[in-house]
């Protein structure tokens, strides 16, 4: 047999109580709590495990690793001086005037276009 | 051998400059065509370090022209360190007042970003924090702790669309950038760094967990910067790649 809900008064004195003891407490903590229960339960599906996976070296995809660690040698072997200063004309090779990007706030230029340098020239 | 080291390290750094005299080579003869290519062999060997470490930088630009480039820089600023893995460091500043390129504002901040991506490839190993310790915090511990993030982490803040620049040039079919300022986080939660897209507020959050303030600093210092600051995504971020490496003495 249920209780009638008019003789269940203790029950409703609970949330008074409750909200006396949450004074207490920053609003501001509670509402970054919550924030950061939503970021574990987001990220439990997405967390990567690194400890999960062994370190195996060498087997990066050509051209995936070359932010890595720096050439040091080469066998170039020529005796004139590579890269003199007069390749600019070759800027279409780039993707620098591909990316249009709007003039900053100080209104200095945008993409810019890139000049021949008149250094190193040949003699 | 009656050749100075310093008058050995001028004239490889010079194209116009005389080879030194007092080279000789096995039968006496004067070195001088060995001497030319000695003097290419460390400009070229030199901006091949620097094509593998600005691969971006050099898709900008284009190859030919980056070599050019290259070349001046590494007159300009030849190796302090053996370790090539770190040469390069003052590139972004170089870009900034070489003149064919000044006039393109974001490629030192492009050069930054690809700085902080090596050297996060480079840092070391660190087994992140257990985000489980997050759920076991009261919501005051909460706000006092100071976050650590892992040795890999790199913050990099920036005018520019440097996280968009950066897919356009590494990802087939990434969207073409467009201009927003974009913070960047760099961690390698497995065994290759990875960019991570800040949210708004993102990069100032960041910044200040890097500089130990409490999470409740951190907090007010993002939501300062932009009203709607998401923590949640932010956090989300942080503990799906890995970069929290301790939540922190909260007693």
């Amino acid at each position: 047999m249920q209780t009638p809900y008019y003789k269940q008064a203790a029950r409703y004195a609970w949330p008074n109580r409750e909200k006396e003891t949450n004074m207490a407490i920053d609003p501001k903590s509670i509402a970054v709590a919550g924030a950061v229960a939503a970021a574990l339960t987001a990220s439990m599906t997405t967390t990567v495990h690194a400890q999960a996976k062994e370190k195996c070296y060498g087997v990066s995809l050509a051209g995936e690793n070359d932010c890595a660690a720096g050439a040091g040698t080469t066998c170039a072997g020529t005796s004139t001086v590579d890269y003199q200063g007069n390749a600019w004309t070759l800027v279409d090779t780039g993707t620098c005037s591909e990316i249009d990007l709007p003039a900053m706030a100080d209104g200095t230029a945008r993409e810019g276009s890139l000049e021949e340098l008149d250094r190193d020239l040949p003699a | 051998m009656a050749v100075s080291q310093t008058s050995f390290t001028d004239a490889i750094f010079d194209p116009t400059a005389p080879r030194p005299d007092g080279l000789s080579d096995g039968q006496g003869q004067a070195a001088g065509r060995r001497f030319d290519v000695y003097r290419n062999n460390v400009i070229a060997s030199l901006t091949e370090a620097l094509q593998a470490a600005f691969p971006v930088i050099e898709k900008l630009v284009g190859e030919a022209n980056f070599k050019v480039l290259a070349g001046d820089f590494v007159r300009a600023h030849p190796p302090s360190s053996p370790l090539m893995m770190f040469y390069g460091a003052e590139l972004p500043i170089f870009l900034k007042s070489y003149g064919p390129v000044s006039s393109i504002q974001y490629l030192p901040d492009v050069a930054r970003l690809e700085t902080a991506i090596r050297e996060s490839y480079h840092e070391g190993d660190a087994v992140p924090a257990d985000p489980a310790v997050f759920g076991s915090l009261s919501p005051e511990a909460l706000m006092a702790s100071r976050l650590t993030l892992v040795p890999s982490a790199r913050l990099v803040r920036s005018a520019w669309p440097i996280h968009a620049i950066w897919r356009f040039n590494r990802e087939d079919g990434a969207p073409k950038p467009e201009m927003t300022p974009q913070d960047v986080l760099i961690v390698r939660p497995n065994l290759d760094p990875q960019p991570l897209l800040l949210p708004a507020g993102g990069g100032t959050f960041v910044a200040r967990l890097l500089a130990r303030d409490t999470l409740r600093d951190a907090l007010d210092a993002a939501a300062q910067e932009f009203g709607d600051f998401d923590l949640t995504q932010t956090l989300t971020l942080l503990i799906s790649n890995a970069a929290i490496l301790d939540i922190g003495d909260t007693t």
